[in-house]
């Protein structure tokens, strides 16, 4: 069972403490797109082996949504960040870097 | 204003340790820009006290002010004064971008008090419940078996502790039987 | 005969005598004895049968490894099946009773099996009962059932009480022997917080057995001491009788703690479960002695020397006054050392090694016992019974030399590290062809949350042979968890246990080494699941070479004791099948927990009442008062019906419905979710969640809205109220409250978080009633002074109002075609408000209505239910109701997916009213057939049943369905199939069965 640090309240916590939300950094595709996008947006999904950037919410706790950076296979997390962005912050980057030099994801590395 | 009745109409019980209802408070949950500084004229109109930090309960002599979150306190009174205390957090936030709500019947409002306390919710939360861990004035919103909850403790070595007032039938048999004799843990000693 | 010793027993309290039965049978022991020393002290070495061939079958083991001695303890409420009688405290009034036996230990007809027991190899059952496939269900799987399982399941609820505690320390050491006190001395000493897990009652193992010095002190005394000194520490818990059971992800360790098993009289929670987060954890969980695969091994009175040492010391009991012991190694000289010091005799000790043992050897020999190296077992003679041993070469093919007359074989194949707790998460191993072991690979440990190591192996778990080496490994485990854990370790030295000179061990797999068939045939590998060396070998030439793969084939290592003896074994004989070495072989998979933990102990406080939440309104109360029947709905429990004395249950939903329609009916709406949503953005952002227009409701207003998700699929529907200008209160269904709240945070945290807008999820502050029928003015009048007339508060409009001296709101909105209030008033008025309407509305024959009413109510309107009418593949437009969909909104939530090709197909099976023929009530969720068939020979569908009631307004059955081209075939007639075969014949109608024009509402 994880633990989690959420970067709203400050609380590490146990995983029962949060409700998992899927992939973070999705960008949406509304009226207009195409179905291409569309379908991008709401069915490809990265299901990587190793880095990934995930949705959490802190649902037992203070609320709020956030971000986690963490590995797949080797459920390290890499850190926690706020929801209220469109890209990894670089702190976080680097430290991913700094483990898993090379790494990608999606278009950030 | 008599027929407004608690959840639990003051139901107590003595294990080793107490579990008690609270009764009817006043509760306000207040959203805003906790930073600013019409907030905090607001919380000290209502509360007299400071906006509380992050995880940080403040009580003053029959008020308090919780940290629910970065954007959200709970603030207490006597219940008797909720209508006259959101009228005076309604004034200082004039023209702010704010929420303010009546929730004192939301609630339920437990005590857990006496040396066995920490055990009884140690026993439910998956929170770091040792002295040297928690300590007065410490807020924590968590779950407490499969609701959520939130505590804090006093300077007297009591918790306070919230859940919705739908499972404070819940709340309350989950908490006694926590704290029936003979399930003391000794852990914290 | 096994009895007990005049002398000895360090565990024991001989002057206090405990009374207990086994098979009925009054037997006597004392305070310290677990039940395996008492059953031995008393002559009972039979204990049970085996699970495939029911054969004799004693205790071999003495601690939680013990594969056979399983008993049902207890009876009633408190009766257990399979517990091991060698982790069973003795305690006065203790009942135990054998299984896997008919009728009787003694005398087993199940015994038979093992007389075919050649017919019955690995893989017997698969190959078996294939075929004919008929016969599976109704006579092999019977068959199976009947004669398969270990013990008996428990009839009786649970009688006790179990409990779970979260506790958190920098270092969790798990095993309480000499090294897990160590090395928790030594983290402790640096600060850090350090927790101690002990299984038995006992500190410190194996080593007051096993002997030998620290710092030039009998070990025993080393333990005293170091047990002082940690329970004088205040940063450091120390609990025995709780088992480390697993260890997972981040540092997380379940400890099972058993309070009351050995004092079932007291007053505690029998279990608790520890949920226990640490930084570092050390496995100082030691090892386990291995058997040797010799014919007749399982034979009672066959036992592992270790055991048969422990019996001897720590209890007193001797298993028998002749034992040969029979090894691979050195240890087992202490066996018998041991024994021949109380006095008993020792015919030989057959060593498989031709160079013999050490020291320890030739401390035997100056005894005066017979040592004979290179020798083994050819076979064990007995029954129920050891009676003697054949001896042979270890290097041959078992032609017997001599045979020696015995009651007890004490045997070692030397010791495997118990690498289980190490193995849960991840951490891996590595062979140890000298010791012929696995053992931890410390440079491979499973990793926690910041990637780093969190556990570390200490003492015998590591491979450690002797107390100089164990003591030396657990000063360094415990120095590196300090550290790990961000604490500076002591510089105090470490303490110096005694070293041993022992010669090498031989890995012995087979014995002898060229065992024929018949040999092999009756060398049992797994005791628990009665699988012998012929039958791995088997599955090794069926193909099965993957250790995963033998192991299902074979069952071994399967059931309660999860191969801790069995395990090592059986793969050296796989791997030998298979020509490649151990390693390569590897081992199975070590899953928590080690030993079995109780389910109720999984469950903890989690029973009874307190199973689940259960949500209560404020008006609950009197629905429990006034016998209402309740149905489930999410959490809560809301009313379905209130039935009168013998009353059915349709007969009272006709009876509340009449009443609602002709008079007055009251329903407790307080469950319906209640979201504030405040800001200047607040209207923009309704505009998007709902599909129709939000920001353009009046203040005072409301509007009934719908709620897709992103896919557009309806989600959610309810009444919105604008309270002012920046103010909205959004209703949702019962089930959606919290999930619609967290959706709406979703949104606004993650993807528009620049919009000024706020929510509040107000469910629980509000009591909700919802007044019906045509007097529902009437009796409000009666209330309050505030003016709702038709005009006064007109038909979707809302006011706040002091209703019977109460704050309240009314909401004139109406799920039910009649005339209808929905007052909210504080939670904590909620009683005095029902209580208010129900003395108020006396003189209209108020009745209070339940969800079943309130459901054929809305079905005789037409009105959708989400759950009912959606299922997660339904879009508005399904459900005709284009009317809710705005279109002058660029976007919305769920409006890009509603023009995907698939939602705009005109073939979507589309709302409709259903009227029987014959006014029966269709089936819920029956569906239309069409003519022809599909693909998989199924006939063809046309539409479904989504919602279906007897509409006592109408005297007959009303549905509504989803079908094909449904509303431009009004008047056709489908049909549809019954479970029973019958078929129902339906006309498509409007779903608008009742009050078309709304004449009933708008008054």
């Amino acid at each position: 069972m994880l633990i989690l640090e959420c970067p709203c309240c400050g609380v590490r916590g146990e995983e029962t403490e949060f409700h998992g939300g899927g992939e973070a950094h999705i960008k949406r595709f509304g009226p207009g797109s195409s179905d291409e996008e569309f379908q991008g947006y709401l069915f490809a999904k990265e299901n990587p082996k190793g880095v990934h950037f995930e949705r959490w919410r802190h649902n037992n706790g203070c609320g709020k949504w956030f971000l986690a950076a963490r590995d797949t296979m080797t459920l390290e997390v890499y850190g926690t960040y706020s929801a209220q962005t469109h890209e990894p912050p670089k702190h976080i980057r680097e430290a991913i870097t700094a483990k898993r030099p090379g790494w990608t994801w999606r278009e950030f590395s | 204003m008599s027929n407004a009745v608690s959840a639990l109409a003051g139901a107590s019980y003595d294990g080793f340790a107490r579990i008690e209802d609270q009764g009817l408070h006043g509760m306000i949950t207040l959203r805003g820009d906790l930073a600013s500084k019409e907030v905090k004229a607001a919380v000290k109109a209502a509360t007299g006290l400071a906006v509380p930090g992050q995880r940080q309960a403040l009580s003053g002599s029959d008020t308090a002010a919780l940290w629910m979150s970065p954007d959200e306190l709970l603030l207490m009174c006597p219940y008797g004064d909720v209508a006259a205390t959101l009228a005076k957090i309604e004034k200082a936030l004039a023209g702010q971008h704010f929420l303010v709500v009546n929730v004192s019947d939301a609630r339920t409002f437990l005590r857990i008090s006496g040396a066995g306390a920490r055990e009884v919710l140690a026993k439910l939360c998956p929170v770091d419940l040792s002295p040297e861990a928690f300590t007065p004035g410490m807020f924590r919103r968590t779950r407490m078996a499969q609701v959520p909850a939130a505590f804090w403790l006093d300077e007297a070595g009591a918790f306070h502790l919230i859940c919705f007032r739908s499972v404070a039938d819940y709340a309350f048999n989950l908490l006694k039987t926590s704290a029936k004799p003979g399930g003391e843990v000794g852990y914290f000693a | 005969m096994s009895t007990r010793l005049a002398t000895g027993g360090r565990l024991l309290d001989t002057g206090r005598a405990v009374n207990f039965t086994f098979n009925g049978k009054r037997l006597r022991g004392h305070v310290g004895d677990t039940l395996a020393s008492a059953l031995l002290a008393n002559d009972q070495m039979l204990v049970g049968r085996s699970f495939k061939y029911h054969r004799p079958r004693g205790i071999v083991a003495s601690g939680a490894e013990e594969p056979n001695a399983l008993v049902g303890l207890g009876s009633g409420a408190r009766f257990e099946p399979n517990q091991r009688v060698t982790t069973t405290e003795l305690f006065d009034g203790l009942s135990a009773n054998s299984q896997n036996h008919w009728p009787s230990l003694d005398f087993d007809v199940g015994a038979i099996n093992a007389k075919l027991g050649r017919f019955m190899p690995a893989g017997f059952y698969y190959k078996m009962f294939i075929h004919p496939r008929p016969f599976w269900k109704h006579v092999y799987e019977p068959f199976i059932r009947h004669a398969a399982g270990l013990g008996k399941a428990p009839k009786d609820r649970d009688g006790d009480r179990y409990e779970h505690f979260y506790a958190f320390t920098d270092v969790l050491v798990i095993g309480g022997g000499v090294a897990g006190l160590q090395s928790a001395l030594c983290a402790a000493q640096s600060g850090a917080k350090v927790m101690v897990l002990e299984q038995t009652a006992h500190w410190g193992g194996r080593a007051p057995v096993d002997g030998g010095t620290v710092d030039g002190a009998p070990v025993e005394a080393f333990i005293e001491g170091i047990i002082a000194k940690l329970q004088d520490m205040p940063n450091v818990t120390l609990r025995n009788r709780c088992m480390g059971a697993g260890v997972y992800d981040h540092g997380y360790a379940l400890g099972y703690e058993r309070i009351t098993d050995h004092a079932p009289d007291v007053d505690a929670p029998r279990h608790r479960l520890w949920r226990i987060r640490a930084s570092q954890i050390i496995t100082a969980t030691g090892a386990i002695e291995r058997p040797l695969s010799f014919a007749g091994n399982d034979i009672p009175g066959v036992m592992l020397a270790a055991a048969v040492r422990d019996y001897a010391v720590n209890y007193g009991v001797s298993i028998g006054d002749r034992t040969v012991v029979v090894t691979n190694n050195d240890d087992a000289y202490r066996t018998a050392i041991t024994l021949k010091n109380l006095g008993l005799d020792i015919p030989a000790i057959l060593d498989a090694r031709a160079s013999g043992g050490g020291a320890l050897a030739d401390e035997a020999r100056a005894l005066g016992i017979r040592v004979e190296n290179g020798k083994a077992i050819a076979s064990v003679k007995g029954g129920k019974r050891v009676t003697g041993v054949a001896i042979c070469a270890q290097a041959g093919e078992g032609a017997v030399l001599e045979e020696i007359n015995c009651d007890a074989v004490a045997m070692s194949g030397g010791w495997s590290p118990v690498v289980h707790l190490w193995s849960h998460c991840g951490g891996k191993l590595i062979w140890d062809a000298e010791r012929a072991h696995f053992r931890p690979d410390a440079s491979k440990p499973p990793l926690g949350a910041t990637g780093e190591g969190f556990v570390i192996v200490a003492g015998a778990a590591n491979g450690a042979g002797d107390l100089a080496a164990t003591l030396a490994d657990a000063d360094a485990a415990g120095k590196a968890a300090a550290t790990a854990s961000g604490h500076k370790p002591k510089n105090v030295a470490a303490p110096q246990g005694s070293a041993s000179d022992e010669a090498p061990l031989l890995p012995v797999w087979l014995m002898p080494q060229g065992a024929g068939i018949n040999l092999r045939m009756k060398s049992w590998l797994d005791y628990q699941n009665d699988v012998k060396v012929s039958d791995v070998q088997l599955a090794a030439r069926e193909g099965f070479e993957s250790v995963e793969h033998a192991k299902r084939y074979t069952t071994l290592g399967m059931a309660t004791d999860q191969g801790k003896l069995s395990n090592i074994n059986g793969l050296a004989i796989l791997s030998d099948a298979l020509n490649q070495p151990i390693p390569q072989t590897g081992t199975t998979t070590f899953r928590p927990p080690y030993t079995p933990i109780s389910l109720a102990a999984i469950g903890g406080e989690a029973r009874g009442e307190i199973f689940q939440p259960l949500r209560k309104t404020p008006i609950h109360g009197w629905h429990e008062e006034n016998g209402a029947h309740f149905e489930p709905v999410g959490q809560w429990r809301r009313p379905y019906c209130y039935p009168r004395g013998e009353e059915s249950h349709r007969d009272a939903v006709s009876r509340e419905i009449n009443q609602t329609r002709g008079a007055l009916g009251l329903l407790d709406a307080s469950t319906l979710g209640k979201i504030i949503v405040k800001g200047p953005d607040a209207g923009k952002f309704l505009d998007m969640l709902y599909t129709n227009m939000m920001s353009t409701l009046k203040p005072g207003r409301c509007r009934y809205g719908l709620m897709c998700n992103e896919n557009g699929f309806l989600m959610d529907d309810g009444v919105v109220a604008r309270i002012d200008e920046d103010t909205f209160l959004c209703h949702t269904t019962t089930g959606g409250a919290e999930a619609i709240h967290g959706h709406m945070e979703d949104w606004l945290q993650c993807e528009w978080w620049d919009w000024k807008v706020y929510t509040a999820n107000v469910t629980e502050q509000y009591a909700q009633i919802a007044v019906v029928g045509p007097k529902a003015r009437a009796v409000l009048e009666k209330l309050t002074e505030d003016d709702l007339s038709a005009e006064g508060l007109s038909f979707m409009g809302w006011k706040d109002l002091t209703l019977a001296g109460m704050p309240a709101r009314a909401y004139r909105i109406s799920f039910s075609g009649e005339l209808s209030y929905e007052i909210a008033v504080p939670a904590s008025y909620g009683r005095a408000l029902w209580d208010a309407l129900l003395e108020a509305g006396g003189e209209f024959d108020v009745m209070p209505y339940g969800t079943e009413g309130l459901h054929v109510m809305r079905a005789e309107k037409g009105f959708i239910m989400i759950g009912d009418e959606t299922d997660g593949t339904v879009i508005p437009q399904d459900l005709n109701m284009q009317w809710a969909i705005s279109k002058k909104k660029d976007d919305y939530l769920g409006k890009r997916a509603q023009e995907r090709s698939h939602m705009a197909d005109p073939k979507r099976w589309k709302l409709v009213g259903l009227e029987t023929l014959d006014g029966s009530v269709l089936p819920d969720g029956a569906y239309a057939t069409a003519a022809g068939h599909n693909a998989n020979g199924q006939r063809e569908t046309q539409g479904r049943v989504t919602s279906t009631y007897y509409s006592p307004t109408l005297g007959r059955g009303i549905a509504m369905g989803l079908v094909l081209d449904g509303p431009d075939r009004m008047g056709d007639v489908i049909e549809i199939p019954k479970v029973d075969g019958g078929i129902v014949k339906a006309r498509i109608v409007d779903p608008i069965f009742f009050d078309k024009d709304g004449e009933k509402q708008n008054v």
